[in-house]
């Protein structure tokens, strides 16, 4: 049976705040999906749930793994079990060497049920593979022992992010504006690495604003976020049609959940519109 | 005071005498609870010592009894009549390896330490057995004229540079802690490094011979003389068990002109225990002090590793990490005290509390008038891992002249959940999480450690981190 990440009727609230409004979304691994919509419409909202994000109440709705619901799971336990993030805005660890990082969580997503304080992975395999893969992406060996995301550019945490997806071959990974902080090289690059590192192996959600990732990475289904439902769903025209007309026709087709749009917006603390 | 002494030969002296005290190995001593004149004498006699340093004991002991205790810091609630003063070492063996707490046993499993190290921190064995490693590099040093010994041999070897030094840099009445450790002090390093010496490789107390380690009381002088270099390894990161509840060590430094010193500590006390340490340096014209210094365990710890600048070019740097767990206050910090023009220091200061634990940083800058041209940098973090735990900051400036360069930094931060989250997004569980960040947040002072240190250190942090160890 071909494994999915399944989210039905999916209702998610911050400090009392609705955000995601009943989002109902299936993924089978091998598929790409493309997931817009314009900012703050609760796309980042959706992937950090779907990572396990602590601060999210799940009022409503299931998310399922093959069938098992993973709401109760921590992020820890859905990264063993094959879920991987890109962040939109990845964190800073400081005085923790990237390749001191990966490899425990390498290390972890490989063997699920190892225990506090076993083993980790030789240390010499570890750097052979790593290094390949750095080698893969274009990356500069001296990044292994830079420490996490500090001091990063923009640039460089996203490709951070990408080795990190490289080294835990996840069954499905969210890719959340892994483009954003691209240079036009950098990010032809990415898209052609998520294809190699994904194949028909891994089931990919990208959320973006621009076509450049989806070049490598053609979506089988492309999705429209609107104040925090999925209202549409197409190919990869509508991904086309989007990037170049932007939302306002999508919210003529869908006035309800616009009028949810601008009272979400007109209520969040942070006005999303404007933010890039 | 000395008839005192006589007097005292029918209350016990006169009865040691019998026994032959120059190899004090042999010595029958009764160790007794409480504190007087007349058990510091024994002490002293007991050691065969010369009278000067006797001298000094009960000089010290007076200081002791005068002095309040300090209204700052932490709590201490101790009697200090109810403690041994002086134990033998083979008073230490007397203790069996059933004697040791399992939750002991346990962390020295984790960490991994050898059957034979594991006696000797626990206090089941006097001393580590390391003579084969010592034989050679005792040979080495002594080829240079470098003195490495316990603090009592040095006393009898080595009489005339002690008195010369011991008690100079920190004087018996420099406070009650100070006074108390002068009066029954035991144990500890004594190293002489003559000019132009450099040794290239740290000295431990593990290798010394003859050491009374697990002192309640350690002595530590260090000489190190001109354009000479020394590094000083002092304690582990495995936890000293004790069933005694005080140490207070004094470690007075010289670190004369061209010279460099650098003195690095890691302990790890059982809960129990106060530990409050005097340490400070002198450091003369183009010379470099450093401490390093890291404290885990303890109910109270109270340090303040100082280095005074005597001359132009004197430079101090005072590396601290302290955590503190459910149950412990740490109350560590720096002295830097510039005496001269052209004087440089710097202290970084690093605290994590966990668990209801509480860390103060309580630090010391003080520019004498006339120390133009001088520059004191501070910076000290402090990382709170939950809502229960506590951290504070006590920074004291005293800048008496103006043409200086004084920075103070201070930060306090919490255990970010966004920081968690990122890292448990990728396999880690919560406790290796937040035990990653942590060993980010002291990495910047672990990479000054000595390889090893570091590998235990950060280790030992992750076993905290557990909640495995105390
Ligand atoms: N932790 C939070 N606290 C308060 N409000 C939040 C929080 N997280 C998200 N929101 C709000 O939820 C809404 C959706 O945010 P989200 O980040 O999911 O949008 P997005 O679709 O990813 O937008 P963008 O395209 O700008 O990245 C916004 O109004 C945002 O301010
Ligand atoms: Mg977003």
């Amino acid at each position: 049976m071909l494994e999915t990440l399944k989210i039905t009727n999916l209702h998610v609230a911050v400090e009392g705040k609705p955000i995601l409004n009943g989002v109902n979304l299936t993924i089978r691994r091998g598929e790409v999906h493309a997931l817009m919509g314009p900012n703050g419409s609760g796309k980042s909202t959706l992937a950090g749930v779907i990572m396990g994000h602590p601060s999210y109440d799940v009022s409503e709705g299931t998310i399922e793994l093959n069938g098992d619901n993973i709401l109760e799971w921590d992020a820890s336990e859905r990264a063993r079990a094959g879920i991987f993030m890109a962040f939109q805005r990845p964190m800073a660890i400081p005085g923790v060497k990237m390749a001191d990082f990966l490899r425990h969580a390498t290390t972890n997503v490989r063997n699920p049920n190892r225990k506090e304080g076993e083993q980790l992975i030789p240390m010499r395999e570890f750097r052979k593979e790593l290094r390949e893969k750095m080698a893969q992406l274009k990356m500069d060996e001296e990044f292994a022992r830079r420490y996490v995301n500090d001091g990063f550019s923009g640039g460089e945490m996203k490709r951070a992010e990408i080795l990190q997806l490289a080294m835990l071959l996840p069954k499905f990974a969210i890719l959340d504006e892994t483009d954003s902080g691209l240079d036009v090289d950098a990010v032809k690059l990415a898209s052609q690495s998520i294809a190699e590192i994904g194949g028909a192996e891994m089931g990919i959600l990208i959320i973006t604003h621009h076509d450049r990732l989806l070049e490598h990475n053609v979506p089988d289904f492309t999705h429209v976020m609107l104040g925090g439902r999925i209202v549409e769903t197409g190919g990869v025209e509508l991904a086309r049609e989007l990037y170049t007309e932007g939302y306002e026709k999508v919210r003529e087709r869908h006035p309800e959940d616009a009028a949810v749009e601008k009272e979400m917006s007109s209520t969040g603390k942070t006005l999303a519109a404007g933010v890039a | 005071m000395a008839t005192d002494l006589i007097a005292s030969d029918e209350t016990g002296i006169g009865e040691i005498n019998k026994y032959d005290f120059v190899t004090p190995s042999h010595a029958v001593f009764k160790a007794r609870r409480g504190l007087n004149s007349q058990i510091v004498a024994e002490i002293s006699e007991m050691k065969g010592e010369p009278r000067w340093m006797r001298d000094f004991r009960l000089n010290s002991l007076k200081l002791f009894e005068s002095r309040p205790l300090p209204r700052w810091g932490g709590d201490i609630a101790l009697d200090f009549q109810d403690i041994y003063y002086y134990l033998k070492p083979t008073d230490h063996q007397g203790k069996t390896w059933d004697d040791v707490p399992a939750e002991i046993k346990e962390t020295f499993d984790k960490l991994g330490i050898p059957e034979a190290e594991k006696k000797f921190l626990a206090g089941v064995k006097a001393q580590f057995e390391s003579e084969v490693v010592y034989g050679s590099l005792k040979e080495d040093l002594a080829k240079k004229g470098v003195i490495f010994t316990d603090t009592d041999t040095a006393v009898r070897e080595h009489g005339d540079l002690v008195r010369e030094y011991l008690g100079t840099i920190i004087p018996p009445g420099d406070n009650k802690f100070a006074a108390l450790n002068s009066a029954v002090w035991s144990g500890g390093s004594f190293i002489y490094v003559p000019k132009g010496v450099k040794i290239e490789f740290p000295l431990q107390a593990y290798f010394r011979i003859n050491a009374e380690r697990m002192g309640q009381f350690e002595r530590t002088l260090i000489i190190v003389d001109e354009g000479a270099e020394v590094h000083y390894v002092e304690g582990c990161t495995a936890p000293m068990y004790s069933t005694e509840s005080l140490h207070s060590a004094v470690v007075e430094v010289v670190v004369r002109r061209g010279a460099r010193c650098r003195y690095t500590t890691i302990q790890n006390w059982a809960n129990n225990i106060y530990n409050l340490v005097t340490k400070r340096a002198v450091a003369y014209g183009d010379s470099l002090m450093e401490w390093i210094d890291g404290n885990l365990g303890s109910r109270l710890t109270m340090k303040y590793p100082a280095v005074y600048m005597m001359e132009p070019g004197a430079r101090g740097e005072i590396l601290s990490i302290a955590f503190a767990s459910k149950g412990q206050h740490q109350d560590a910090g720096a002295k830097v005290v510039h005496c001269a023009p052209h004087t440089k220091s710097r202290i970084i200061s690093k605290s994590i509390s966990k668990n209801g634990g509480r860390s103060s940083y309580r630090g010391l800058c003080k520019v004498q008038d006339g120390a133009i041209g001088s520059k004191s940098n501070v910076v000290c973090d402090a990382l709170i891992l939950d809502p229960a735990s506590r951290s504070d900051t006590y920074p004291y400036i005293e800048v008496e002249e103006q043409d200086v360069h004084v920075e103070h930094e201070a930060s306090v931060s919490r255990i970010g959940e966004e920081q968690l989250f990122y890292l448990q997004s990728r396999g880690l569980t919560e406790a290796e999480a937040s035990s990653m960040i942590v060993s980010g947040f002291i990495e910047p002072l672990v990479k000054e450690l000595p390889m090893e240190y570091a590998v235990e250190m950060n280790r030992l942090i992750e076993l905290q981190m557990e909640g495995s160890v105390g």
